[in-house]
This record gives C-alpha cells, structure tokens and sequence, in this order.
C-alpha cells in the first residue's frame, strides 16, 4: 500500500463531489492518519462538471500544490466521459471508480484497473435525495474505501455519521456500506 | 500591427463549451402545442432557444448548450414544454 | 490540549476567533472569504460567540465599524480579500495610523482585470506602508495559532497595532486538513480578558475628545515614529506571544522566520504562505541530489524580518526569493525588500516570479529553482532579472 494516496474525484455541481473528498480525509483522520481535501473552485455552477481532489498519507503532508497524478479516479456522473478524459494523468494500473449499472468490462480503459458500483441505485432504494437528486457521494466514499483499502468502512461510516446525526446520518452510512459491499471490480 | 495580450472576449457560441452536460432535466416542446408566441425564445438566459423555418416563428432546443433551467417551460403559456428528466 | 477536527483554512479562523471571544464583528462577504464571515456569524448566532455581528453594506464600513468598536476598548475583527481589501483600503490605513488594535484575515486573492479568485499577494502588499502587522499563513494550524496569537500581539500596550492574517485562496481558505484546536480555557490565560487592555484613550460619550485631528506639519513626523517605534517593539511581543503560545499548545514559534535545513546550506530558497511546504519538500529532494540548500519562509513581512534574514543568510552564496506578486516596472516585491536588506553582505539575490493568479507551484518548480542557483553559483555569471516560472511563453510569439 502506497505511503500517499491521492484520489481525484469528478462529478457535477451539486452531487457532492467536495463533501466527499472532505469525509474520505475525516476518515483517515480517525484512523490516525493525516489528509488533505482539496476542492478545485472556478465559476461552477450547479450541473456543471466539478472536480475534488484528496491526499492521504500515515504522515502529515507538507505540500499544498495540486494533483496531477492521482493513483485513484472517482467519477460520479458517466456523463462526465463525454467532455473529458477522466484517466488525464492517471498513474499506470491506476483505479477507475464508476457510479454506473453498467458492468466494469464495458469501460474500455486499457492500462487502468476499473471497478463500478450502482451508486445512483443505492442513494434511490434508501431515499437519498439531494435537491431532488441522487446523493451519490457517501457510497461512492464506502466504494473507494472497499477497492483502496486506503481507510476502513468503520472510518467511512463513523465519519459520516459525524457529519449528519440521526437518520440521514444512518442513511448515508447505509449506502457507503452497501457500496463498499457491492462493488464490482474489473 | 503590434501584438498585445490584454484580456478581452467576444461573446460567441460555445464559449463556455457543452454546457448540455449540466443538464439534469430536459425541456421538450410539443409542437402541437405551440403557438410560435416566441417567449421561450425571449427568456432563455442561454440564447439556446433557435427560431427556424422559413418565417422564423418555429422554436427548436440546442441541447448542446441548453442547461436545463426549466425557465422555458415556466414562461410558456399554451404549457407546451414539460421538462423531463435526463437518462 | 483541546482537540483535533478536519478544518478548512477559513473554519480554522472562525474558530480562532470565537475562541478570542470577539466582541465586534463587522464584514462583508467575498470570495474566497465568506466561509469565514458566514461560520462566525453561524456562531454567534447559536450562541457559542457572545458579539455584535454588523452586517455592513462594504468593506469601508466594515473596517470603519471595527475602528469604532476597537476606539470603545472592544476587540474587533473583520476579514476579507482581494477587491473587498482595496475597496477597504482608505479605511485599512486609518486603522494602522490611528493605532487601533485589531485582527483581520485576508484570503489573497488577485486583483482583475482579468477576473481572478485564485490566490496572489499584491492585495495584501498593496497595504505593507500602512502600519498594520502582517503575517502570512503556511497551512491550516498556523492560520488558528496565528489569528489568536494576533489578538495578544496587537493588544500589547506595547504594539496597539492592528494585525492581518493572511491566508492563500483555496490552497488554505478552502482546503480541509487536521487542525488541533486549544482548550478554551487555556486560550482564555493566554489572551487577555476581551475589552480589558489599557488603551491610552477610550472612546466615551461621557468624556467626549477627537481623534485624528488636524496636524500641523510641526507635529505630525512624531506620530509617524510612533508607529515606528511600535513595530520596533512587535518584533519582540511577536516572538514572546509566539513562546507563550508554545507553551499551551506545544506549538512554538519563536522567530519572525521559519528557517528549514539552513544552517549548513550555501543556498536558500525564500518564499512565503501556502508554498513553504512545497519549498520544503524540494528541499529534502535536492539535498538528496546532493545539493547543500535550504528554505526560508517569511512568516511576517511587517514588521520586516531584517536581523533574522541577515541571520541565516550571511555565509551564503546565493539566495533565491519566489514572489507570488509583482510590482510592474521594478520587479518582485520581496525580491526588491530582501535584496535590499542584504545589499552590504554582497551576496546575489535571484528573484522568481511564480503562482500569480494562482498558477499552481509545484514542488517540482521550486527544485528547479534550486537548480538554477546552483547554476549561477557554478558559472559565476551573476544573477539573471526576475525569473518568470512557467510563464507560457509561446502566447507572446
């Protein structure tokens, strides 16, 4: 296991893309570790893709300049393939997480491992709605946590429930413990 | 003529690129429906709304840039555009 | 010891300041810096902040209210960046003029056009002359330490300064680290008792008087070397509020510097802010590469570090300094400063333009820049003009 992971993640204004680089950093942070949530701000709107950006690492991190090769890609909206390429810089045999129904084989990303889970599905069954929307960011979190096993899913779920108490908070320790157990990996 | 660098741009289409990908709800219009009033073609803050044929009056989506903001459906007054939600 | 939580830059303020116990708030909101504004208003308004929260209609008004509440004796606060720092600027300089303890953050942020929201410091350097202390931040936890160490720095009889803490654009306003956060009551024995400092005047409808009346050119120098003389005094209260602090937080910091693997070094990289780890991190992987150097980070540039930098500088051979700001027509601000600082210790002073606008720099930037004083040592060709880091050259053929 790397020292440092660095993770990007892609999805659209709104799905939560820095709530979960931020959840990812506070789980580590529980396990004693050390991280950085880095939200990547430009005139973004609501719908428009949007990037986050994490490092975590045993030891604290000095550094503050931005990621440019991240060991593991999180992409929240398939949609998002249209307009770029989410492998950009990429390290070799590098992980590509999808929130898709579609299974990892039908990704064609030569030189890349790829993993899929169904987190619009599982946001839908437990009733997960943000602004009327699938709240996919905290199984996409369970998601990177089962296939990176940079922090537990006991970190995940305590961190989520950290940040929502009572039954949202239960919800969407739910859906990160339903990804983390459903995730297919390629 | 002396090349200078200062930050000027013009207004053009694309310029903010496929802003389609925003979209999270699709407007569709039902031609049956429409009465070429053209306030949809007034009030879309993209300029995404096209007026075609040979009198200009038929109104036509670019989804490429539309963002789905819902203010066409909202506006029109005959209710002949619903918004639907994206695949 | 307090605890530890998952902070943003801006969070990592606003929770210093509650801890100061504000009594008077006064700000306008802008990017990046409204997360400050919004979390203390957040604050106040469940509760954990016993002050008056103005909501102003500009930044003047802003840093105009808070010259009011600190003239009554209370302890004041304001943040903002950028466009709202200059549209305060009239206002900034009275405060540090006229003496009025306080403490503001400032999220640098470039000025348009073109438009910009990403990190530069010619905001903040625009306000060097104006006699406000200012300290810059290199991560989240210095950016806690420093805005209560403020409150004790600017209320020292001694100083009666106001202070600017500033913080990057988004590489520290918005990005989430571990931050410890002090006991309550331990920040209570460190800071004095809010609205408890002997000021040499109190503002008071009861005993009525004037401030910043008219000076006649005889009187006015003398003003002038007050405010001198008060800086003169910081650079100690800086280094003992920073000891103090040390002392309940296990976090020292004693210098008005930040020297790293410098004592053997024959080159030295300075910079400032949110770089300095970078810079670090650079540092180890040159020396690694065999390369004697170090880094400096400069954690106030007012008042200016002048003896530590001569200090760790003086047997030298080269010097670097990265601005992340600069002065058209003459080059990069601190460049200019430190060069001048060390004028008679004839040593060069090569100086790197890089990160305006928030152009990232990157670790790899600054072993680069390490390289290239290696390289002027080498071939003795004397130093270059400001270096321009990965300025897209191709956009002016």
């Amino acid at each position: 296991m790397p020292d440092l992971w660095e993770v990007r993640f892609h999805g659209r204004g709104g799905q939560g893309v820095v709530t979960a680089s931020r959840i990812l950093v506070e789980s580590a942070f529980l396990e004693g570790k050390w991280g950085q949530s880095i939200p990547m701000f430009g005139a973004e709107r609501r719908g428009a893709p949007v990037s986050a950006f994490a490092r975590i690492s045993s030891s604290e991190i000095r550094r503050h300049s931005q990621i440019y090769n991240p060991d593991v890609v999180a992409v929240f909206d398939p949609k998002i393939l249209k307009v770029l390429d989410v492998s950009e810089g990429l390290k070799k045999n590098g992980l590509l997480i999808f929130n898709s129904v579609k299974g990892p084989e039908e990704f064609d990303f030569r030189g890349f491992r790829v993993a899929v889970v169904d987190a619009s599905g599982i946001a839908i069954k437990l009733g997960l709605y943000f602004a009327g929307f699938p709240a996919v960011n905290t199984a996409m979190v369970g998601a990177i946590a089962k296939v990176t096993g940079m922090v537990s899913l006991n970190s995940v779920m305590n961190s989520i429930k950290a940040n929502w108490s009572g039954r949202i908070g239960e919800l969407n320790a739910e859906a990160a413990r339903i990804a983390y157990n459903s995730i297919k990996v390629g | 003529m002396v090349k200078l660098i200062i930050p000027v741009s013009k207004p053009e289409e694309g310029a903010a690129g496929l802003t389609g990908i925003w979209r999270s709800f699709k407007p569709i219009i039902d031609q049956e429906k429409c009465k070429h009033c053209l306030m949809c073609w007034l009030y879309c803050p993209e300029g995404a709304i096209e007026r075609i044929g040979e009198d200009k009056l038929t109104v036509k989506i670019n989804y490429d840039y539309c963002k789905g903001c819902g203010i066409c459906a909202d506006i029109c007054p005959f209710k002949a555009i619903t918004m639907v939600r994206e695949e | 010891m307090g605890v530890s939580k998952v902070l943003t830059g801006n969070y990592a303020v606003a929770n210093a300041v509650k801890l100061a116990k504000v009594q008077v708030v006064a700000a306008y909101p802008i990017t990046p810096q409204t997360t400050i504004v919004e979390k203390i208003a957040q604050f106040v308004e469940n509760g954990e902040l016993n002050a008056k929260y103005i909501r102003v209609e500009s930044e003047h008004s802003a840093m105009a209210a808070c010259i009011g509440a600190s003239a009554t004796g209370a302890r004041a606060f304001t943040a903002t960046s950028s466009h709202g720092l200059m549209y305060m600027s009239e206002v900034v300089w009275w405060a540090g003029l006229g003496k009025f303890p306080m403490v503001m953050a400032v999220v640098t942020r470039a000025l348009a056009p073109p438009w910009s929201i990403w990190s530069e410091h010619n905001d903040v350097l625009a306000h060097r002359d104006c006699g406000w202390i200012i300290f810059f931040a290199e991560d989240n936890q210095e950016v806690l330490d420093l805005t209560i160490q403020s409150f004790r720095i600017s209320e020292d009889e001694k100083v009666l300064q106001p202070v600017m803490v500033t913080l990057d654009a988004f590489i520290l306003s918005h990005t989430a680290t571990p931050v410890s956060i002090p006991n309550q009551s331990d920040v209570d024995g460190y800071l004095p008792p809010p609205g408890s400092r002997r000021l040499p005047f109190i503002l008071d409808p009861a005993n009525p008087l004037t401030h910043g009346n008219l000076a006649y050119p005889r009187n006015f120098m003398e003003f002038r070397y007050e405010i001198e003389r008060s800086m003169g005094n910081a650079r100690r209260i800086i280094v003992e509020a920073g000891r103090e602090y040390g002392k309940i937080t296990g976090r020292y910091y004693d210098s008005l510097i930040e020297p790293y693997r410098c004592s053997d070094a024959d080159a030295v990289l300075i910079c400032m802010g949110s770089s300095a780890g970078d810079a670090k991190d650079a540092v180890d992987i040159l020396r690694d590469e065999g390369y004697n150097i170090g880094a400096v980070k400069l954690r106030t540039i007012r008042p200016f570090p002048y003896e530590e930098l001569r200090d760790i500088c003086r047997n030298k051979r080269i010097i670097g300094v990265v601005d992340r700001d600069y002065s058209f027509g003459f080059g990069g601000i601190m460049h200019g400063e430190i060069k001048s600082a060390l004028s008679d210790l004839h040593i060069p002073v090569q100086g790197f333009i890089a990160g305006l606008g928030g152009r990232d720099i990157r670790v790899e930037d600054f072993i680069q820049m390490g390289r290239k004083l290696y390289h002027i040592i080498e071939s003795g060709v004397g130093e270059f003009p400001p270096i321009w880091i990965n300025l897209r050259r191709e956009v002016f053929r």
